[in-house]
């Protein structure tokens, strides 16, 4: 059974833009990127808008829905009371190209910025042995559709433009950590990086990034907090430091 | 203008489009911590009812002041002067330094502070009104980084606290094998310490997670594992930890001061 939805739409691009509000006919079932599309097919042939897969696994339709980052396509508009209006409004941390579209370029300029995984040099290709208890913990990383919502949510870029060229956000902050969990990888610097270049420091634990992950990684838990602890033990704690110079213990 | 105001970004004058009640979180955090460190600070000055036999406040104990009321003290051990700088100093100044510095400095409480007390950010997709932002790259917020110092501490405060739950199975004239309600208070407030500070981050990179190989550590695996499990509940810990030892104190207060009578159960 058909119901009327209002719905409020960012409309514009990076010079000028306004909400602008919509009715639309929604079916029992229906996410909000259904609803958008039956809008962009009916009333506004050219609203822009990114999507795929529709199925919460490849990151297109990442959108801020009534202020909260989500996915369209995973977004029931049952979940929201009848006759309440729904505002949607392309992600706000990152430059809006048009209309629910933004350009998330940032984000591709900071993967290319950490160092790719370094197994050892003897290592010939199908060699590489793990143990399950090895795997798991970074397993979890793997999960990341790559989104962006914990980037876009995260307040140090959010709210300070001028620190995205020092910061490269919750999503890299998981890769670092899964590759300096990784048995395999020998690259020794990847906490002291973390820190230095790549603003580890930055974060302040608010807990954002875990809140908004479609794919519930614990980003700040498993991830961020991790790396905190393994950058004071080769930064902040000078007993560690001691210890790893006598018994040079590094990478156990 | 800078954040979500910035030139190239979505034209959108609302801070936040957020329709739920986001303020209503950060704002309960910041009635509960506030007036816990009201009372806190009350009691740590205030000098006075804070031991009964059996019965001693964990705001106060270990008791290592020359100013300690007699019965209170650490097998009588009062390394520190009553006095600094002709200043009376309550033994509590002393001690609750550590069991403080390891609530500032722990992971979860950073995050409630810093959404209710600084409002960095006050909620999720919330804009926070400051201008410029160094998290905790700089003093005095680099020293977050010594959690893991508080944390051992924390720990020695524990069993400190855990000998007082002990030997609150006394009666008042030290005959063993008693129970009071104060045995209960106490016992509750130092086991869930306990699990505050075992579900601890720290706790948890210290133990195992620090290794790249869980595979040629399985004890430290297998400890890494069950203080996961405590660790996912680490926020409830905190809270319920931080209640626990603020009644507990009141409990003590109560009854050292007559206002209350601790009833033994047997």
């Amino acid at each position: 059974m058909a119901r009327k939805l209002n719905l409020r739409i960012w409309r514009g691009d990076s010079t000028s833009g306004a909400l602008q509000d919509v009715q639309v006919d929604v079916n029992e079932g229906e996410v909000v990127l259904d609803v958008i599309h039956r809008v962009q097919a009916t009333q506004m042939g050219d609203l822009a808008v990114r999507w795929n897969c529709k199925a919460g696994k490849c990151g297109s339709c990442s959108m801020e829905i009534n202020g909260k980052p989500r996915l369209a396509c995973m977004t029931q508009v049952a979940a929201y009371p009848e006759g309440e209006t729904i505002t949607v409004t392309p992600l706000r941390t990152f430059p809006v190209i048009k209309d629910l579209v933004t350009d998330v370029s940032f984000n591709y300029k900071k993967a290319m910025e950490i160092p790719a995984y370094a197994p050892p040099a003897d290592l010939a290709p199908g060699e590489a042995r793990m143990q399950q208890v090895d795997v798991e913990r970074s397993q979890e990383f793997r999960k990341c559709i790559e989104c962006f919502l914990c980037q876009n949510v995260c307040h140090v870029i959010r709210d300070h433009e001028e620190n995205k060229k020092s910061f490269a956000g919750p999503r890299f902050f998981i890769r670092i950590a899964e590759l300096d969990m990784h048995p395999l990888d020998i690259l020794k610097n990847r906490k002291k990086t973390a820190q230095e270049e790549h603003g580890l420091g930055m974060c302040n634990i608010t807990k954002c990034c875990t809140e908004v992950c479609p794919e519930h990684i614990r980003i700040t838990d498993n991830a961020i907090i991790p790396m905190k602890e393994r950058v004071v033990d080769v930064k902040y704690d000078p007993a560690r430091w001691l210890g790893s110079k006598i018994r040079r213990r590094e990478g156990i | 203008m800078s954040g979500v105001f910035s030139p190239t970004r979505a034209k959108i004058k609302e801070r936040t489009l957020r329709t739920d009640k986001w303020w209503l979180q950060p704002l309960l955090t910041f009635g509960v911590l506030f007036s816990f460190i009201i009372y806190a600070t009350f009691r740590a000055f205030e000098n006075d009812n804070y031991f009964t036999e059996p019965l001693i406040s964990p705001f106060y104990s270990p008791c290592l002041s020359e100013a300690c009321v007699p019965g209170s003290t650490l097998f009588g051990w009062t390394p520190v002067s009553a006095q600094i700088f002709n200043f009376a100093l309550s033994p509590a100044l002393i001690i609750l330094i550590f069991p403080l510095g390891f609530r500032m400095t722990c992971y979860y409480y950073r995050k409630a502070y810093y959404r209710a007390f600084w409002l960095s950010p006050p909620a999720c997709a919330v804009a926070e009104p400051h201008e410029t932002y160094s998290g905790e790259t700089k003093a005095p917020l680099i020293l977050q980084n010594a959690h893991r110092w508080f944390f051992y501490a924390g720990l020695v405060f524990n069993v400190f606290l855990t000998y007082d739950a002990i030997i609150s199975f006394k009666s008042e004239d030290g005959q063993w094998g008693h129970m009071s309600v104060g045995s209960l208070v106490l016992l509750i407030s130092s086991s869930l310490l306990w699990f505050y500070s075992l579900s601890c981050h720290t706790c948890r990179h210290t133990v195992g997670g620090r290794l790249k190989h869980f595979s040629k550590h399985p004890i430290r695996y297998k400890l890494w594992t069950w203080v996961s499990i405590l660790n996912h509940k680490h926020q409830q810990f905190a809270w319920y930890s931080l209640a626990a030892v603020a009644f507990a104190d009141i409990y003590v207060r109560q009854v050292a001061s007559g206002a209350w009578t601790n009833f033994y159960f047997f």
